[in-house]
């Protein structure tokens, strides 16, 4: 198994290194001179100057080695500076992180709690009237924009019924002290009852948004995979026993079907943090996706080169996440030379 | 082979209904100049923001509503079909291309040609798609042809990995085998065998992503970073009424519902024809 694992971290530094080469010619091949980008109005700098600047920054170098810079610098945890809020990198980057991550689990929470029990009864009772329903949802799920459905979320709950908020995380004035950057779990460390009320409904429409698409994938799967896990032998032999059909199909049946769910999951958590760019821009989310839009916007390339590349990153580690789970709970995956 | 995958495609009740949103989607948007009520850029400013089908002062009748310019949604919608539908088929088209010869060549191949074709879509993998193509376009700036490349520059990678598994189970078969014992050359056995024995997995793939490309296109345009107002597109008119939503709810919804139905159908018709072209392929993930 350590073996195993181990084969399959060496598998993915190759892959880094690309990922971070791309990234890296993504600034080099920039149109206009970087030191132009930094110093703002070009014209208003000497060439001596600029010549100074270039020195500094390592432009004048060869590209290999300013490459290695660059890959320096994201060991170390150093992103560059942005051009439009002079700033790192890396800090504006790290404060947008816990907003996206909490709208991501929330959107995947809801899609879980959703699609599993769904599909699990569309098995069981296939070719039922709920098999149809669920079967036409997951269809009309895939085939939907998340962020359009957040439109027509904002219209029906925020225009015509008046019932939830149609922007950011919270309302000012609820007495929240924003510590961790995870509203919800600062206001339940806090015990502001109040507050977490408040960061719910604020969350509620954008996390449905986005979760559509997941929900409809895993409704699919999770359907699938239990279909043909029923028809394994040794859910005939369950039943032929006499075990329960409740026993059989939670304790024998889905625990087994499951686990395809468990890789799609975590596959679609990349996907989902990829995706919710545009819903983050519809409901004014102050997370990463819209840092990254707004910097492409204003041409920031080192900030939209830092995000690129932590999208980049969290996308490799949750594909390798998903291999191992898959590994660790598949009992009939050999960890041997050949697994 | 064409009358039995018809017989198969026939019997599969929901594929056929994905077939026709399809052709009426796209026979609509084609045929939009035609049959466009009004002119989709020109707005009348007495006009603006009419509900659905409702007359307006002029006596002209506006089925989906007019916009906050005056503009006629239906026609936006029609005409903004042309412009999303021709750039999901452009994209898929260059991109099965590509991912079609370098999937084959890669299998063919073998050794380092294959090794750095493979670390190359490994690396694109990585990236999620619409980040990839965000930042592509912040590169390139706007426009039609730049968005057609920022779609495609990961695209191609889909066709490329199914097609390449395909055709290394298919370099090692025997009817490959006996024709290479019998004297065929590369490029007999690249075309004849493996190119031939492809297409209707490329087909499939082919189909299934025009909808996962529409989707972006709407997605880039939403944002803004993709086709540019005041030309329609799908995603941008739903971009337009998001300033409206209380006011004029019609201008976002309408579009929304053109991609929904389209991509439906597209998805339907996709796994029909994967059904009854290759039923190999089933259960093969085809998503980002």
């Amino acid at each position: 198994m350590v073996a195993y694992v181990a084969r399959r971290f060496l598998q993915a530094l190759p892959v880094l290194f690309g990922v971070t080469f791309v990234v890296f010619l993504l600034l080099y091949v920039t149109p206009g001179d970087p030191v132009e980008l930094y110093m703002g109005q070009a014209g208003t700098v000497s060439p001596e100057e600029i010549a100074r600047i270039r020195q500094e920054f390592g432009l004048d170098r060869p590209f290999l080695e300013q490459y290695g810079r660059f890959l320096w610098g994201v060991v170390r945890g150093d992103l560059g500076r942005s051009i439009i809020h002079r700033r790192p990198v890396a800090e504006l980057i790290a404060e947008r992180i816990p907003a996206t991550m909490e709208l991501s689990l929330f959107a995947a929470l809801i899609a879980l709690l959703v699609a599993i029990p769904v599909g699990v009864i569309a098995a069981v009772r296939r070719y039922s009237l709920l098999d149809s329903v669920g079967t036409l949802l997951s269809l009309v799920g895939v085939s939907m924009p998340g962020f359009w459905l957040g439109l027509i979320l904002i219209i029906l709950f925020s225009v015509t019924l008046r019932v939830l908020p149609v922007a950011g995380r919270m309302t000012y004035g609820t007495g929240l002290d924003p510590r961790t950057g995870f509203l919800l779990l600062d206001a339940v460390l806090q015990g502001n009852g109040r507050a977490a009320l408040d960061v719910l409904r604020h969350l509620a429409m954008p996390a449905l948004a986005m979760s559509a698409g997941m929900m409809a994938m895993t409704m699919r799967i999770t359907r699938s995979s239990l279909l043909e896990t029923i028809r394994q032998d040794y859910v005939r032999t369950a039943r032929a026993k006499g075990v329960p059909e409740p026993r059989v199909i939670l304790r024998h049946a889905l625990r087994n079907a499951l686990l395809p769910v468990v890789t799609a999951v975590a596959l679609n958590l990349g996907a989902l943090l990829g995706g919710n760019m545009v819903v983050e821009t519809v409901f004014a989310w102050p997370g990463l996706g819209q840092r990254v839009v707004d910097a492409v916007k204003t041409r920031d390339f080192p900030l939209v080169q830092g995000c690129v590349l932590v999208y980049a990153l969290t996308y490799v580690v949750l594909n390798l996440v998903a291999d191992l789970s898959y590994a660790f709970l598949n009992p009939r995956i050999s960890h041997g030379k050949e697994g | 082979m064409g009358s039995r995958v018809w017989r198969a495609f026939r019997r599969n009740r929901l594929a056929l209904v994905g077939g026709g949103l399809v052709l009426v989607l796209g026979l609509s948007a084609l045929l939009a100049p035609w049959i466009a009520p009004h002119d989709p850029l020109r707005g009348r400013l007495p006009d603006r923001l009419r509900g659905p089908s409702t007359t307006a002062v002029s006596g002209k009748l506006y089925l989906f509503g007019t916009d906050n310019l005056g503009r006629d949604i239906l026609s936006r919608v029609l005409h903004g079909g042309r412009v999303s539908i021709s750039l999901g088929l452009l994209v898929v088209g260059v991109s099965i291309v590509v991912g079609v010869v370098l999937g084959l060549v890669s299998a063919y191949a073998g050794g380092w040609v294959d090794t750095v074709v493979q670390r190359v879509v490994d690396v694109l993998l990585a990236f999620p798609y619409l980040v990839l193509a965000i930042a592509l376009m912040g590169l390139f700036g706007p426009g039609f042809l730049n968005l057609v490349v920022a779609l495609a520059f990961k695209e191609w990678v889909m066709a490329c990995r199914i097609v390449r598994s395909e055709a290394l189970a298919l370099k090692t078969a025997a009817f490959v085998e006996a024709s290479r014992a019998a004297g065929a050359g590369p490029a007999r056995i690249l075309v004849r065998h493996l190119l031939l024995n492809v297409i209707p997995g490329a087909i499939v793939v082919a189909t299934l992503r025009v909808g996962w490309v529409v989707l972006m296109e709407a997605s880039l345009s939403f944002l803004g970073l993709g086709i540019q107002p005041p030309q329609p597109s799908w995603g941008v008119i739903i971009a337009d009424g998001r300033d409206y939503l209380f006011r004029a709810p019609w201008i976002s919804t309408l579009p929304g519902i053109a991609i929904l139905l389209f991509v439906l159908g597209v998805n339907l018709l996709g796994e029909g024809l994967r059904d009854a072209l290759d039923p190999r392929l089933a259960g093969e993930r085809v998503g980002e």
